[in-house]
């Protein structure tokens, strides 16, 4: 057609991006709504005691935003890999790998101060998911490998090589199989002295979830990864090398997860366990949809997702209701991000 | 100008006519598509729909095909009116259409093709001998020689046109609907084409025919219809009209359909293309040794049917495709195979044959488009972060230089016309120092307005010293254009001559791969 059509309001643009997740929630909350009557409970009260323990009882809006920290670092490295185009299922072995690094450094170097200690943990955990992805970034470069494919098999080799370090070479002294407890020099304080777990980590992540966002939006580099994921044809014809862009999308989306990761054990474990907090990464895919790739979006997804994380315990004492709901109400809102279609078709003619 | 039902001599008024439409209005969110159109079609007459891209063309033939129901108004069959909610309704009254790109399975035969769908195939075994007959039947009445047993990606274009139009004979189409039918054909096929449907409106069929190449509709038409966005501008017929007159009505106001220019006034080779390699998509050989120059101050254009090897040998020399052998020189730079930013570099631009695929970013803003290959260079960039009033202040000026039709700056390239798409490509190509243009199908899918004014901007360029090497598909683009006029045909040059003495026929014949004795 002829006419040309005017770029929407900034308003418009905004309620745009937002609808679609905020119905998916909704929609989603209303489907496990009605499994929980099925199974004789209220979910009014659920919902309500799931609110309390998320954010109202002592200390629960702290353990939300503690969950929501590994989640926000771990949604931005795949909403960067989303847009250059590049589907990062890795996220989780990338998590793994820069919490083990991260781990080793800091307990097993010694004798520096917290200044240099602790950011040389942090940076060990970055590169060492920004590496682990970077081999599935380079593969995809030079030989058209498929980054699912790729990342997915990554994440195999990543999980068991963690279980083999942490039960072998990294295990510590006690009799759970574990590394040794980081140094006091390495690890990220608490916010608050209170008995909650909340740390630096999680200004941390404030703090890269701005770079995110400068990167993305105002920086030439963010603009030509941008430039790939949207088409890479136009980017190769503009003289960007998909190629090369290809590799440092995943070295950085790859960097976030591995910060997830160290921030997870400097912050809130001080040592790695065997069973570390597995699914996160996984959950991040969720998180970045849900999100729309955009880093507000992201932290809302994040602390949605800690939430709902957070307030199941107590959701599963005040309304005894099993905690499995919570995975089903994560599963519909997948579910309805990731086919907008659905949720549109509902509400649309 | 006439109203369609007094106009020509020719046509019986009386008559009823075998379709009218009346009052069609159609709206799409946003967009008056067609806005209270009447049209009406004698039997036997060729009845030409004119208009630009965007001109709510298609969209009327879609209502009238049953893809769109209309907003308002009616359609009337031979004097009754007729609700016609889908293609298959369409069809049973009577109704053919052969689209522009044709619906075709290459590897199915001429026979299959024709029946597809059709009750002969609804059984368990397919019966190919009666429809083959009447296939048979069907060429010989209307002169459309075409063999049933053919495979379709062994028949030519014009073959498989042909092909095309005898599926609708087959299923007993009155009116034939023809949607840019000579897009894709040589001269010669044209004048095949022309001649088929002097035979299939002798015989009483009745034929719409949707184009924006003034040339055809002077010579093929009965009578003329124009749109203009969305409305009906006037009908004329070909008698009372000429080029200039319908160009003027198309677009709204006068138009310079030849191109103003002096002789070229050719300085130094600036592209060198030797002996050139260069494979397809499919891996088959697309560029099979080609040679040539192009010096600064003259543009040289390469004509050829599509599909003739143009497309991959613009990629080659662009470094989007990989050079198989052969070496490609622009000024004193030998260029490297598979590098688009050293192309770049080496101070070319390059409006490409596909702007979606690679002129655009359609989610990117007019802004982001401007600058795409050097926002990250200063002044786009400052330090860390893109300058982003530069980036804006840019658009801007590039807007209003080269007449973009655009609320602002802001707007996504996915949403502007194609002939404002093209303008933005060519404003980003232009605005900055460059030796040499490529210039790939650069008005494609542009309105005669946009034409006008990218040719101009060519014809500057050149004047300015830079070598040009124009590829197009339209043979009237590469005559008025060109100073120097290369065939190309299955992968080789096969021609060259200097534009002026060139003449239509020979080079319609070099492009069938003839050569003339």
């Amino acid at each position: 057609m002829t006419n040309t059509t005017k770029s929407p309001s900034p308003i418009l643009k905004v309620w745009d991006a937002i609808w679609t997740p905020l119905l998916s929630v909704l929609v989603a909350l209303i489907i496990a709504g009605i499994i929980l009557i099925i199974t004789g409970a209220n979910p009014l009260t659920v919902y309500v005691s799931l609110v309390k323990g998320a954010f109202i009882q002592p200390g629960a809006f702290a353990e939300t935003l503690t969950i929501a920290t590994p989640y926000i670092l771990l949604g931005l490295g795949v909403s960067l890999g989303f847009t250059a185009g590049l589907f990062n299922i890795g996220a989780e072995g990338q998590f793994y790998v820069g919490a083990v690094v991260s781990t080793y450094i800091g307990y097993a170097v010694t004798g520096l101060p917290a200044i240099i200690h602790l950011p040389l943990a942090l940076i060990g955990g970055a590169l060492a998911g920004a590496l682990w992805a970077g081999i599935a970034g380079y593969f995809k470069a030079t030989r058209g490998a498929h980054e699912v494919i790729t990342t997915i098999m990554l994440n195999y080799i990543a999980f068991a090589l963690t279980d083999y370090l942490i039960n072998g070479p990294l295990r510590g002294k006690g009799s759970a199989p574990r590394t040794p407890e980081v140094l006091d020099s390495a690890l990220l304080p608490k916010l608050f002295s209170s008995s909650d777990n909340l740390h630096w980590g999680f200004i941390l992540a404030l703090v890269i979830l701005v770079g995110y966002w400068f990167l993305t939006q105002r920086m030439p580099l963010g603009l030509q990864i941008r430039t790939v994921g949207a088409n890479p044809d136009a980017a190769r014809y503009a003289g960007i090398s998909v190629n090369r862009m290809t590799v440092v999308s995943m070295l950085i989306s790859g960097a976030l997860c591995g910060l997830a990761g160290a921030s997870e054990v400097l912050g809130r474990y001080h040592y790695m366990p065997a069973a570390f907090t597995a699914g996160y990464g996984f959950d991040a895919i969720a998180i970045s949809l849900l999100g729309q790739g955009n880093p507000i979006g992201v932290l809302i997804a994040s602390v949605l997702f800690g939430a709902m994380n957070a307030g199941s315990g107590f959701m599963q004492l005040e309304a005894n209701v099993t905690p499995a709901i919570i995975s089903v109400l994560q599963a519909f809102i997948i579910v309805f991000v990731a086919a907008p279609a659905i949720i549109r078709s509902f509400f649309k003619k | 100008m006439n109203k369609p039902s007094t106009s020509p001599a020719t046509v019986d008024p009386k008559a009823v006519p075998v379709l009218e439409m009346r009052g069609i209005t159609k709206r799409f969110p946003g967009v008056l598509a067609n806005d209270n159109i009447n049209l009406d079609l004698q039997r036997g007459e060729i009845h030409c729909l004119l208009g630009e891209n965007g001109a709510g063309k298609s969209t009327l033939m879609n209502i009238l095909y049953g893809l769109y129901l209309p907003n308002e108004g009616e359609i009337l069959l031979n004097g009754k009116p007729t609700k016609i909610t889908s293609p298959k309704i369409a069809i049973a009254h009577g109704i053919g259409m052969v689209h522009q790109h044709f619906m075709l399975v290459p590897t199915l035969t001429v026979t299959e093709n024709v029946t597809l769908g059709l009750e002969e195939n609804k059984g368990l075994f397919i019966d190919v001998k009666k429809p083959a007959e009447r296939i048979r039947e069907l060429s010989k009445q209307y002169g459309l020689e075409v063999d049933p047993d053919a495979y379709i990606k062994d028949l030519s274009v014009g073959m498989q046109q042909r092909v095309e139009i005898i599926k609708t004979l087959y299923r007993n189409a009155q009116i034939l609907v023809l949607d840019e039918p000579t897009a894709v054909l040589t001269p010669q096929e044209v004048d095949d084409l022309f001649h088929t449907l002097s035979q299939l409106t002798a015989q009483g069929k009745s034929i719409i025919f949707i184009t924006h190449k003034l040339r055809e509709v002077l010579k093929v038409a009965r009578r003329i219809t124009v749109l203009r966005q969305g409305r009906v501008v006037g009908s004329t017929t070909p008698q009372e009209a000429d080029s200039a007159k319908l160009a003027s009505m198309m677009v709204g106001r006068s138009v310079l359909l030849k191109v103003d220019k002096d002789a070229a006034k050719p300085q130094a080779p600036v592209l060198s293309v030797s002996n050139l390699r260069v494979l397809s998509e499919r891996r088959t050989v697309a560029v099979n040794g080609v040679s040539f120059e192009v010096r600064a101050g003259e543009i040289v254009g390469i004509a050829g049917v599509e599909g003739n090897g143009q497309t991959e040998l613009v990629e080659a020399i662009t470094g989007l495709r990989h050079i198989e052998q052969g070496t490609v020189q622009i000024g004193s730079v030998a260029i490297p195979s598979d590098n688009p930013d050293a192309v770049i570099e080496a101070g070319t631009a390059h409006i490409p044959e596909d702007r979606h695929k690679y002129g655009l970013v359609l989610s990117y803003p007019i802004r982001y488009n401007m600058v795409l290959s050097i926002f990250d260079k200063p002044p786009f960039t400052q330090g860390l972060s893109l300058n982003e009033p530069v980036i804006t202040q840019n658009a801007k000026d590039l807007i209003k230089k080269f007449d973009v039709r655009t609320p602002s700056e802001e707007t996504f390239a996915g949403s502007l016309s194609g002939g404002n798409q093209q303008k933005v490509v060519v404003a980003r190509e232009f605005s900055r120092p460059i030796k040499l243009l490529i210039a790939s199908q650069p008005t494609r899918g542009v309105d005669v307005g946009s034409v006008e004014f990218i040719h101009k901007q060519i014809v500057s360029q050149r004047d300015a010293g830079v070598a040009v090497l124009l590829i197009s598909a339209e043979l009237d683009e590469i005559m008025s254009l060109s100073d120097r006029i290369l065939v190309m045909y299955k992968g080789k040059v096969v021609g060259q001559s200097e534009a002026a003495t060139a003449k239509r026929e020979d080079i319609g014949l070099l492009m069938m791969g003839t050569q003339k004795n």
